[in-house]
């Protein structure tokens, strides 16, 4: 741990860091250089391969392995889209890398298209990040003016045009054909895959989906090496046939009941605990804390017991939460009631469901309406088993949807009600003495807008 | 409906030379959608149906393709524009777990407004937001472009009160 040196917040804290005068003063733009001279598209991949990354945007796949997924000697054109599309609750070390550290990320997207052969890169941004907007617009400009974006870049034979889509606030567009079908002036419903966006993606044309952290992660690969970037983190489960390892650094991001909030880097696999003391300086007032989310609210919910947890691809579901997700924890103190976390959580998903598949709009939508009632004084113990049979069966996992959002959706629903039974009975029956054994219908309170 | 005489455009030579920049940029002008409906919305703060027909005449789309997608945001307002500072306060559940719905609360309070509604003097529209991704700073709003920091219900009034 100790000398664990970060590389992906290296240059953040200096002045004017997100410049191309600054970054390069920092030897940045070299590993494209040595890329375009000394590699083949397919070294390249090869050795983002061998680094063992994996995707930083919440599923988790190797990204070498999808790159390589790209049809063999496709005429073209091959898209990138760079998935900018930071919307989990909690989640913002992609916006603090477009900030402060925009040309770290641009170079990673130029060897991820010198790698995948494409030619145009999309980068798909949230609305909700208006300064990372004109930081990466004014570092594309910076890098046209200087001749490393358009035609024949540094002399080669290698072309490329980045642009920047700017979204609406819509959450659906994080998942890659959300975002592709959004990318392409639809409404942005999740595609049924296969075929998977490597196959046929934007404008039917081969496309490779990444996430900013992910470009990143490529440029330091590129510069350090694929062992440099395997000496790092925690090594494959030998046990566990189909665990990839959960190598590199990380940004985690920490809020909520914290004394220090904010996004820190460090290997993948350090615990929950660890971030929270070490980095968020630990649970704020003196109180002690009751529970965390993983890594944005789609992830489920640690229990104190369970801080100890490592923050790896591997470790989560061994304590029944979904997985890393985006690495985002947030804190709760032992004040937070369980029933006001699951209300926001049931909130944000009813509002962000796209509305495609029946089991999510409508599951989402019946869980907020619950929450709303039991919050109210009005719950009844059978809502706990609705609450549990929605979050069962929703989701790509019980195979109900197209999209992963509603197993998002599903998880806070089946960690905290599972993981705090005893307190969600409590207050129902606290709240509402004289109903909570009730099993009969009931009216909802009120019809939530949802989009 | 663009074609009858009567109707006044709204899109102006300026709006369209702008919409019309972006089409290069992709293989299909239906890609052109969002940048329009963000182009108008910056010059005209709504969207209203005209400049949607008026949009898919520039893109060769039916009206109704550009409607289906400006309506599935819930982002751009039709009826009337949205005020001159439009405050989007963030209630998801790291704003939520520091304050964040009693300063959404406090603000709708304050101007008598409801979420998502305008100021008779179309000063300042209220948004409740999902997460803003300005976690560290929470609670937080976004105030047009600026994203307004470490908020309690007070100081997040004080800047409403001082929006132009």
């Amino acid at each position: 741990m100790s000398e664990f040196e970060p590389v992906l917040l290296a240059n953040i804290g200096k002045e004017d860091s997100h410049t191309l005068k600054v970054y390069e003063s920092t030897g940045g733009y070299q590993a494209i250089r040595r890329v375009l001279k000394e590699m083949s598209p397919n070294d390249v991949i090869e050795l983002v391969k061998a680094s063992g990354l994996r995707g930083r945007g919440g599923a988790g796949f190797p990204c070498g392995m999808k790159w390589s997924f790209l049809p063999k000697d496709h005429p073209g054109p091959i898209y990138m889209c760079v998935n900018a599309d930071e919307s989990e609750p909690a989640t913002f070390n992609n916006r603090i890398l477009m900030e402060l550290d925009p040309h770290q990320v641009l170079e990673g997207i130029m060897i991820g298209c010198y790698a995948t052969r494409a030619t145009t890169a999309y980068i798909y941004l949230r609305y909700e990040y208006p300064l990372a907007l004109r930081r990466l617009q004014a570092a594309i400009d910076e890098l046209y003016a200087a001749g490393l974006l358009g035609k024949n870049i540094l002399g080669s034979e290698f072309s490329l045009d980045i642009y920047l889509h700017r979204g609406a606030a819509a959450y659906i567009c994080g998942e890659e054909t959300g975002l592709i079908e959004s990318l392409e002036g639809k409404r942005a419903w999740p595609r049924i895959k296969p075929p998977f966006p490597a196959v046929e993606g934007v404008f039917r044309k081969p496309t490779v989906v990444n996430n900013i952290e992910t470009m990143a992660c490529v440029t330091h690969i590129a510069n350090r090496g694929a062992d440099w970037f395997k000496s790092i983190g925690v090594p494959a489960d030998p046990n566990n046939p189909r665990d990839a390892g959960s190598y590199g650094p990380k940004l985690y991001c920490v809020s909520g009941h914290v004394n220090r909030p904010g996004c820190y880097e460090a290997p993948l696999g350090i615990t929950c605990r660890h971030v929270i003391e070490e980095f968020g300086g630990g649970v704020w007032k003196g109180r002690k804390g009751k529970a965390a989310v993983p890594g944005g609210i789609s992830m489920g919910l640690l229990t104190e017991a369970e801080f100890d947890t490592p923050l790896d691809f591997n470790s989560l579901a061994k304590v029944g939460c979904l997985g890393l997700g985006t690495a985002a924890v947030t804190v709760m103190d032992e004040t937070v009631s369980m029933v006001d976390y699951l209300h926001n959580c049931c909130r944000f998903f009813a509002h962000e469901s796209c509305g495609q598949c029946t089991p999510c709009r409508e599951g989402t939508s019946w869980a907020l309406r619950m929450m709303e009632r039991i919050k109210a004084g009005k719950g009844r113990l059978k809502d706990l088993d609705l609450l549990l049979e929605i979050g069962d069966t929703i989701g790509i996992i019980p195979g109900t949807t197209i999209c992963g959002l509603a197993d998002g959706a599903a998880w806070p629903m089946k960690n905290a009600i599972r993981k705090f039974r005893d307190e969600f009975e409590d207050y129902i029956k606290r709240t509402n003495p004289n109903g909570y054994m009730e099993t009969k219908p009931v009216e909802a309170l009120e019809v939530v807008g949802i989009h | 409906m663009t074609t009858e005489t009567n109707v006044e455009r709204v899109l102006t030579d300026e709006m369209v030379d702008q919409i019309k920049a972006y089409i290069p940029r992709y293989p299909s002008k239906q890609a052109v959608v969002l940048p329009a409906l963000h182009i108008v919305n910056e010059h005209l703060r709504y969207v209203p149906y005209q400049a949607v027909a008026e949009i898919a005449e520039l893109l060769d789309l039916a009206p109704a393709q550009v409607q289906d997608t400006l309506t599935f945001y819930g982002f751009f307002k039709q009826d009337k524009p949205h005020g001159r500072t439009r405050v989007w306060v963030c209630r998801s559940i790291s704003c939520a777990l520091r304050g964040g719905e009693a300063v959404l609360d406090h603000l709708c309070h304050k101007l008598n407004i409801k979420p998502g509604e305008t100021t008779p003097d179309g000063r300042v529209t209220i948004e409740a937001a999902e997460c803003l991704g300005g976690c560290e700073f929470a609670p937080c709003m976004l105030a047009n472009e600026e994203l307004v920091k470490n908020l309690d219900a007070d100081s997040a009034a004080a800047y409403v009160d001082g929006l132009k």
